[in-house]
């Protein structure tokens, strides 16, 4: 792997390539695209943000004497006369899980320059982030139906509330932004910006489809924190 | 000089690695729902929960996100950070037993004690 900016600049694998590139002049990571280098970055702090929400709540939980509400129970649908625990989380983990195998997958028919499949499943990727986002306003709805509130609930500790909307409400976000760039990302690629290299409006930087992995990292990250959230907000 | 840019970003993996690692992610998670279907309770929920919280993640960072494939210096820039998350998750948990403690001492014996 070379560089076209840096001359005579040559990737080396392994430990010796990542001396070489720490310790480089100019930049590090020579060759990766800057918007990669960045998101990567911006996805760092993030798990920091994170990291102290789900941090907190370990501090909220542990040290109310009041019993924690049982989220197998609070999160549990009655459904066809049975009551089935956490049937809604299992299913928005398995759409969020389905969504990021539509984005591994867009992004490897993006490198091979395959447009529509490209597309369609950037597509189907935001449709699936959609469904979840609508299937967490409904939990949400509910449970403030229930009378969750951010400082009290009928269920036991009152920390509950306020950390249940903090986190969720949080990554529930991320998800929405990250909806919003799929559908316009899955437009870009329909449109065949990636092909004849148009520059974006924002950067102005010329349309390529690293751009489509840059998306799917912020993606995948989002499913990411889904699987900490759902390990310690809803199973523990 | 663009030749060899032009190849490095064709190249791409097969799709079966990522079929591969969509099934594992779909049973693994499946497993996790099935601790709490049959409520297991204690060290094992606990012990269950976090490794397939781990392989989870571990599988969808190192394949989805391509970490496997990334050079050294990036990997490396990206997991010694969690070291830093690691120390903070220990001086919190020092933090809310004393919390906890507190509460159960000065509830019971009241808050006049010198």
């Amino acid at each position: 792997m070379a560089d076209p900016k840096i001359e005579g600049y040559q990737f080396k694998p392994g430990f010796k390539g990542m001396a070489s590139d720490t310790g480089s002049d100019q930049t590090m990571f020579k060759g990766v695209h800057w918007g990669k280098a960045m998101m990567w970055i911006f996805l760092l702090s993030d798990t920091f943000v994170f990291s102290c929400f789900l941090i907190s709540y370990m501090k909220g939980r542990g040290s109310t004497l009041i019993d924690w509400p049982n989220p197998s129970e609070v999160f549990g649908l009655h459904v066809f006369g049975v009551d089935v625990p956490l049937l809604l989380i299992a299913i928005m983990t398995f759409v969020l899980i389905t969504s990021s195998g539509t984005m591994a997958l867009a992004v490897k028919y993006g490198y091979e320059k395959n447009r529509k499949m490209c597309g369609w499943l950037i597509l189907a990727t935001a449709i699936g982030g959609l469904t979840f986002v609508g299937m967490q306003a409904f939990e949400w709805s509910k449970l403030i139906h229930e009378g969750v509130r951010p400082w009290e609930n009928p269920f036991g500790a009152p920390q509950f509330g306020s950390f249940f909307f903090m986190i969720t409400g949080f990554h529930g976000t991320h998800v929405s932004i990250g909806v919003i760039f799929l559908f316009i990302y899955a437009y870009k690629v329909f449109a065949g910006h990636y092909d004849n290299k148009k520059r974006g409006w924002f950067t102005s930087m010329k349309g390529d489809y690293v751009e489509i992995e840059i998306l799917g990292l912020y993606w995948h990250f989002v499913d990411l924190v889904w699987v900490f959230i759902f390990a310690f907000f809803y199973l523990w | 000089m663009t030749d060899i840019k032009e190849k490095e970003q064709t190249s791409t993996h097969k799709i079966g690695i990522y079929l591969w690692i969509w099934g594992l992610l779909f049973v693994l998670s499946f497993f996790s729902y099935m601790v709490d279907w049959y409520q297991f309770q204690g060290f094992l929920r606990w012990s269950l929960i976090l490794i397939f919280m781990f392989l989870k993640a571990g599988l969808i960072m190192a394949f989805f996100m391509h970490l496997f494939w990334e050079r050294y210096a990036l990997v490396n820039v990206l997991l010694w950070p969690m070291t830093a998350i690691a120390c903070f998750i220990f001086l919190m948990v020092a933090e809310f037993e004393y919390t906890l403690f507190s509460r159960a001492f000065y509830f019971v014996v009241g808050g006049g004690v010198q």
